[in-house]
């Protein structure tokens, strides 16, 4: 064992033990983050903050939930919303987050996108980013059942039964996941485990792997400008602090990130105190029932874009029925984006607006997204399953077409 | 060396022990979410369609899901392969769940048709899918007729025959 010297202090016995000044060293003071950033480069700290109020908010609901088919309800609308002190705060803290942390995750997606931050060395951090996106839709999903209403019941029921696409086992599958013929007791059970316990630790390891893929390739920043990170935080560390490109994640990095996070928290508890609504729909405050199909099933808005590409094809073409190619159309739309590095012919890293090209391509899939987004949640009947249509080959064509428009942009920029 | 082929050896046998408690647990974690026994052998629906009205659909519940039946009017024709011939009038016997994502259709007595709000699917009095992303016409549950009784569950023979004509065509 190493010598230890006699401890003049608290702190040094801990520091003896544990390397306290070494670990915050690494993790803190001298982890170096560019200084040539602006208020997007604060999502992920938002979004650590966020699952954070989730967990917490996720705790104390544990304490009055029930997850049984003849319990559910009432334990959230009744036990929960009416009798459990502050337990309205607690649900709509945790309904609202829900939602929030989507809209979170889709900024710091497409600011990720917008500069070029998935490539050149970055793509564990975009593989592992998109892998929590997936955890999250995940866990975002289980949790929407739990309440036992309609909406709970019917998206349970629709979701699982996309398992049931799949050639030969489909069948058999569904009723595996389910655990029944149909959406019961042991699927209320096991999606309430999934919820509250498998998938949120898978999602804190994934967390864990987004931090560490960020610490070899570093953080961009706004020019994409790449540099000698050790050179940058040798100046820093020298006092020529005004030359130097970094600045250390703790204190002066985060204070920033304080900064916005103090806004995004009043935005948030705004919601939560005086528009919560929006995170709860009517339709689910009426008790499941596995007879009666409401009149118009939805997702919630996060998910709206890609159940559109699901249902926009509702047609046969080249005999392939319409519901085969929804479900394709689908897989294609929540795995595609794990390719993007590959998918991006171009070397460059800029933001959008300095690529000639992809800029255009950048601006379409937004707009895309948004329409699908719109016509989601829209009935599809008439014009509106064509607009479907189109905006689902629209969505396709643009993914089809991105290696052939930045192939071009590398050419005619000259490789830079 | 000697050491080295001693580890290797150690290595290997623990590598086979880990992989047969791998699969085996597999196997039992698979199982743990299989349907339970009381779950498979729930029981059969009886309906009595004697007190049924034309035109009317009549909804039972069979292993959770819903089962459409529907007597037919005067006006409405059979349709071969999928109407049932019950005493003496003909009858829709059908999982009323839409083919494109399981939603329940309603039934249009004035347009004698099947809509699914979901989607917009639409299929015909014998379920058949004229309109919209289901891929094909509504399922048939397996039955067998006992006078004006309809057991649902048991595979008798207007069901067999039915199957047979639908593999067949």
């Amino acid at each position: 064992m190493a010598e230890f010297k006699q401890a003049d202090t608290l702190y040094e016995w801990f520091d003896q033990r544990l390397g306290i000044d070494k670990f915050v060293k690494v993790m803190m003071t001298e982890y170096w983050i560019p200084k040539n950033i602006n208020f997007l480069w604060a999502m992920g700290v938002l979004l650590t903050v966020m699952f954070t109020l989730l967990v917490v908010s996720g705790i104390f609901l544990l304490m009055y939930y029930k997850p049984d088919v003849n319990m559910a309800f009432d334990s959230v609308n009744y036990t929960i919303m009416q009798e459990v002190a502050y337990g309205w705060l607690f649900r709509h803290i945790h309904a609202v987050g829900a939602s929030v942390v989507f809209l979170i995750i889709y900024i710091h997606m497409f600011t990720g996108i917008y500069y070029g931050s998935y490539k050149k060395g970055r793509e564990m951090i975009w593989i592992s980013g998109m892998l929590l996106f997936v955890l999250f839709s995940a866990e975002g999903f289980s949790g929407y059942m739990l309440p036992w209403g309609q909406m709970s019941y019917w998206a349970a029921y629709v979701i699982t039964e996309i398992f049931g696409g799949i050639p030969l086992i489909g069948g058999d599958l569904v009723v595996w996941i389910r655990g029944n013929f149909y959406v019961s007791d042991s699927t209320l059970t096991r999606f309430f485990m999934l919820h509250v316990l498998l998938i949120p630790l898978v999602i804190i390891g994934a967390i864990v792997l987004h931090f560490y893929a960020l610490r070899f390739p570093h953080v961009n920043n706004e020019e994409g400008e790449f540099f000698d990170f050790d050179e940058e935080a040798e100046k820093y560390l020298a006092g020529d602090k005004k030359n130097s490109k970094v600045v250390p994640f703790w204190p002066v990095f985060l204070s920033k990130d304080f900064f916005v996070l103090g806004f995004f928290l009043l935005f948030f508890f705004y919601l939560v105190f005086f528009h919560y609504d929006f995170a709860m729909d009517p339709v689910n405050f009426d008790k499941a029932d596995g007879l009666k199909t409401p009149a118009h099933i939805y997702p919630e808005w996060y998910f709206l874009w890609s159940y559109e590409v699901l249902r926009g094809f509702f047609f046969e073409i080249a005999g392939i029925s319409g519901k085969s190619l929804g479900l394709i159309a689908f897989a294609i739309a929540n795995a595609i984006f794990f390719v993007m590095p590959w998918l991006d012919r171009s070397p460059m890293v800029k933001p959008a607006n300095q690529r000639p090209y992809f800029k255009y391509w950048f601006w379409f899939l937004i707009a895309d997204l948004i329409v699908l987004t719109v016509y989601g949640k829209l009935p599809p009947t008439g014009a509106n399953a064509w607009v479907g249509f189109a905006s689902s080959m629209t969505f396709l064509v643009l993914f089809i077409a991105l290696p052939f428009i930045t192939k071009a942009e590398a050419k005619k920029v000259g490789g830079k | 060396m000697k050491d080295e082929s001693r580890r290797g050896f150690i290595g290997k046998a623990f590598g086979a022990v880990a992989a047969m408690g791998g699969v085996a647990s597999l196997i039992a974690m698979k199982k743990t979410w299989d349907p339970l026994p009381s779950v498979m052998t729930a029981g059969f629906t009886t309906v009595d369609v004697s007190p049924l009205e034309a035109n009317k659909l009549e909804i039972a519940v069979w292993r959770g899901k819903p089962i459409f039946i529907l007597k037919y009017s005067e006006d409405m024709k059979p349709t071969d392969g999928r109407s049932v011939k019950i005493g003496d009038y003909y009858f829709s016997v059908m999982i009323g769940l839409c083919t494109h994502l399981g939603c329940i259709p309603a039934y249009r007595n004035d347009q004698k048709d099947f809509k699914c709000a979901c989607h917009g699917g639409e299929f015909t009095s014998a379920g058949i899918n004229k309109f919209g992303p289901p891929p094909r016409p509504l399922d048939i549950p397996p039955f067998k007729i006992d006078g004006t009784t309809l057991v649902l569950g048991e595979e008798g023979p207007e069901y067999k025959a039915m199957m047979a004509k639908a593999g067949g065509a």
